[in-house]
């Protein structure tokens, strides 16, 4: 989120909440890099950039409990409401801003052009 | 809502593990107060004699700092000790005159060591070995004088000598019993002990009796013992023994014997009130030694945590001396009597002493001098109550870490230097969880896996990790009881418990056996969710719904993930037996696919590598062949060799055979992965003794033999019977994997399961016993039948979110 001043960030509609699997996650493909959408047991949406701080392991192919998911390579947790490793492990992974309208899921996205988000 | 109030009396390591563990699972039902009488946060006691001995420094003993307080919003008060209790007003009174009202109380203050009341005993100089202030006052004596006399021979006083030894005082330990710790050790061991501990420069005057000190100017400057001998000292340690302090709980009324008397929920006589730790007394018994404590404190928070699960039963301890190159251990009833057998090994030449002593077929005390490397595992043996008759012949020698790998063969990590690698897989050094384990206070096998990462991947260094532990913190180091472990933190239940009830209360999903099982958690966690879907599928097949989010992502996806995120897949081939047609068409895959990878597997199949996901089920398709369950906690391969039909030494046909196993057991999930192997001759080319169920061809029938393993550890199958038809090596292999299916604790390999349940259960249910290895195998092929191939389903579209990526 913590793209450059200028860079310009709309909502864009991702899929319908039917799409995301309760405690389960979709890849949205990006041109500045995989973008993981998870859902908790519930209607809660997450958005995290699909790259586990550790070894870059991609967090939405990992286990979803409560608000963290598992990621799939080497087992470290992560919070998914803020990107942050659960101790001992140290790390974070950039989140995005996700909401849900009329069980419609949106992200705010970087337009093009921007630069990398991380 | 105002919250409750929690007043803990005691600042020591009890009571604050209770906090711990309280804050753990209900971080805010209580404010806390906690009044302590040393100036000092929570610190780690049993590491005071490393600090004596100038091996460590107080910073390094600290468990919780004051901030740590503060982090948790606890009230604390130090250098404040409770004065009284007014348990009709609930509330405590501290020394200052501070009072704190309560809701729950909490005692824990511990013990304090006894004084012998002999003329003399108020001299400076004179000094007892409990907290801080005494090890520091003794460090400040060791600078200033030459003679020290440590009264008590025990494991304390022992510590005590040798650290101020090491500070380069003339010691001498005065012990009224006829050898050196007579509680902890017999007399052979305590004589070895006895013999190192001089050459290290201590002197022992043993059966002796201190009778008065004597001093100069209020200052000690001997010890006169009974028959008038004097030895100089201006230093007397007294380390005879400790007392649990009762005085405030007495005072307040409460029922107490040599300690506060507690029940099993270490509530005291008023409800209101609870105690653990030294200062309590449980079934008639008080324990000086840190595991018991850590047991008592997780069954109290459970109950301050209003839980209710949960009792705590008394504890088998164990103590080792912490004295640097000096290797003690003892535990349970060592001493023996009737109707118990010794094993014993006794080397003086080389320094080692090892007796076992066992009743029943049961390890039910050990001492061990000089070697105590497997000294976990012993432990571990004793607590379980484990029947060791299989084992007996090699019990002396320890458990066989035979083929264990990645570590370079070494099984003595007292031996290794700070800088080799312990845990092969994530590159962890001796000294770096020596470090996390004195910095951080770590006291299990768990907080060190997560504190370092050792032993966290394939487990193999596990035992090194223990000793590491056992050698660092000595007796506090106490492996958990397999038989008590939790599935995982969402529950206190052991996988025994949560799979009966399942069977019992016909709970066939995941949220119905959360709920009735009052788990902790809404929705689990990546430990205990993939073992219940395994349970219910397992229990109530053809009724119970699989749950994909709850697999890990390999048998969600039905193929193996890479480190890059890309797949692999394996097709299944019988037998290892495939055609021209076949690798045609994978041929082509590779090429149509752009596959970076193509290698031949040890199970005798094709691994295609780097796939993308959302290719997946178009290579399925374009196989056209079924799946090889290579991701799955399944039955992967049979191996054969090619058998009588080829070999000119083949006595049966192996290949056959082998693809009948593989075509009746494809598709069944278990516990862990599944291997097995068909030999058609004892010459063994398909490598039959080191899979989960390994068949050997002999001119009469086919030998089967179950539990080996070729990994980790290297595991040779034992034998469970011979027989003389195909069809009835379908049949017992068939049982013998239902019943591993039933009973096995998730991600148990069979050798794992064998070694819990062992091989005579086994053979009494496939074997034995007819019936039973007939409904075995009926409930195998019950839920075998009409299972179909997850590779095809998904080709016809099934879980198709799962590969498709969202494009905006």
């Amino acid at each position: 989120m913590s793209a450059t001043d200028s860079t310009l960030w709309n909502w864009q509609r991702v899929c319908d909440l039917k799409d995301l699997p309760p405690l389960g996650a979709r890849v949205v493909s990006h041109a500045q890099g995989d973008i993981a959408v998870f859902r908790g047991a519930g209607e809660e949406v997450f958005a995290l950039l699909d790259r586990c701080p550790h070894k870059g392991g991609p967090l939405s192919q990992g286990i979803v409990f409560g608000r963290h998911v598992s990621c799939p390579l080497h087992g470290w947790t992560i919070g998914l409401a803020d990107g942050v490793a659960v101790a001992p492990d140290q790390g974070c992974t950039p989140g995005f801003e996700v909401r849900l309208d009329g069980g419609q899921v949106y992200l705010r996205l970087p337009a093009l052009a921007a630069e990398p988000v991380a | 809502m105002q919250r409750a109030k929690l007043v803990v009396v005691g600042n020591g390591m009890a009571g604050t593990r209770t906090l711990e563990e309280l804050l753990k699972l209900a971080p805010d039902l209580y404010d806390i107060t906690v009044f302590g009488a040393e100036r000092h946060a929570n610190y780690n006691r049993i590491l005071l004699s490393p600090v004596l001995a100038g091996e460590m420094t107080l910073r390094e003993i600290m468990l919780n700092d004051e901030q740590w307080y503060r982090d948790q919003g606890i009230t604390l008060h130090l250098a404040n000790p409770v004065a009284r209790i007014d348990r009709s007003r609930r509330c405590v009174v501290a020394a200052d005159g501070t009072s704190a009202p309560y809701d729950r109380l909490l005692l824990a203050t511990g013990s304090a060591p006894v004084m012998l009341p002999i003329p003399g005993c108020e001299l400076q100089g004179v000094l007892s070995y409990r907290d801080i202030a005494d090890t520091e006052a003794m460090i400040e004596a060791s600078g200033r004088h030459s003679h020290a006399v440590v009264i008590g021979g025990g494991l304390l006083g022992l510590e005590a000598a040798n650290g101020l030894r090491q500070r380069g005082m003339e010691v001498t330990v005065v012990h009224l019993m006829p050898w050196l710790m007579e509680r902890q050790l017999d007399r052979s061991a305590a004589q070895m002990l006895e013999r190192s501990l001089a050459d290290k420069g201590l002197r022992f005057l043993l059966g002796r009796q201190t009778e008065r000190i004597t001093g100069k100017d209020g200052h000690a400057c001997a010890v006169v013992l009974k028959g008038g001998e004097e030895i100089p000292a201006d230093l007397v340690v007294m380390a005879v023994g400790i007392r649990p302090n009762v005085d405030l709980a007495r005072a307040a009324g409460l029922h107490c014997e040599r300690g506060i008397v507690v029940n099993d929920t270490l509530q005291t006589h008023d409800p209101r009130i609870y105690g653990v730790g030294e200062c309590v007394a449980h079934r008639g018994l008080t324990y000086g030694l840190v595991a018991p404590l850590f047991d008592m404190a997780k069954v109290c928070a459970n109950h301050l945590a209003r839980l209710g699960i949960g009792r705590y039963q008394g504890s088998i301890s164990s103590t080792k001396l912490k004295v640097t190159g000096v290797d003690v251990f003892s535990a349970g009833d060592f001493t023996g009597g009737e109707n118990t057998e010794e094993i014993l090994l006794q080397d003086p030449g080389g320094g080692v002493y090892k007796k076992l002593v066992l009743r029943d077929e049961r390890l039910v005390g050990t001492v061990l001098y000089g070697d105590t490397v497997d000294s976990a595992w012993y432990f571990q043996l004793l607590r379980d109550g484990t029947n060791v008759a299989q084992i007996r012949d090699h019990l002396m020698f320890g458990e066989s870490h035979l083929g264990n790998t990645g570590h370079q063969g070494q099984n003595r990590a007292v031996t290794m230097p700070d800088t080799m690698e312990v845990c092969g897989c994530n590159g962890v050094t001796k000294g770096t969880i020596v470090k996390a384990i004195k910095e951080s206070g770590l006291f299990s096998v768990d907080d060190v896996r997560k504190h370092t990462k050792a032993s966290a991947s394939c487990g193999s260094c596990t035992g090194l990790v223990e000793q590491l532990l056992a050698s660092t913190i000595g007796g506090a180091y106490a492996p958990q009881a397999a038989a008590q472990k939790p599935v995982c933190t969402c529950t206190e239940l052991t996988h025994e418990e949560v799979r009966r009830a399942i069977r019992d209360h016909h709970l066939h999903s995941i949220p119905q056996a959360m709920a009735f099982l009052d788990w902790h958690t809404p929705d689990g966690c990546a430990s205990c969710r993939p073992a219940l879907n395994y349970y219910v599928l397992c229990a109530w097949p053809r009724e119970a719904q699989d749950d994909p989010q709850s697999r890990y992502i390999n048998e969600r996806a039905h193929a193996n993930i890479q480190k890059n995120g890309t797949f692999s897949v394996v097709p299944r081939m019988f037998g290892g037996v495939t055609s021209a047609a076949e690798l045609r068409r994978i041929a082509d895959v590779v090429d149509k696919y752009a596959i970076p990878g193509v290698k031949v597997t040890g199970g005798q199949r094709i691994d295609l590598l780097g796939v993308r996901k959302e290719d997946l089920p178009r290579v399925w398709a374009d196989l056209d062949m079924p799946s090889g369950h290579a991701y799955a906690k399944a039955l992967r391969t049979v191996k054969t060799c090619v058998g009588s039909e080829w070999c000119r030494f083949g006595v049966q046909d192996s290949t056959a055979l082998g693809i009948d196993l593989e075509r009746a057991l494809a598709r069944m999930y278990a516990p862990h992965k599944v291997k097995l192997a068909v030999s058609g001759c004892p010459r063994n080319c398909a490598e039959s003794g080191i899979k989960d169920v390994g068949v050997i061809g002999v001119d009469s029938g086919w030998e089967i033999y179950v539990g080996g393993n070729g990994g980790i550890k290297t595991e040779a199958a034992q034998f469970l019977v011979k027989v003389r038809t195909a069809d009835e090596v379908l049949e017992v292999t068939g049982a013998f994997l239902q019943l591993y299916r039933e009973e096995a604790r998730y991600l148990d390999r069979t050798v794992a399961y064998i070694q819990r349940v062992g091989m005579d259960h086994i053979r009494m249910k496939v074997v034995d016993d007819a019936t039973s290895r007939l409904e075995l195998y009926q409930r195998l092929l019950f839920c075998l039948e009409g299972a179909t191939d997850p590779w095809q389903e998904r080709i016809a579209g099934a879980q198709s979110h799962e590969y498709e990526a969202i494009t905006l």
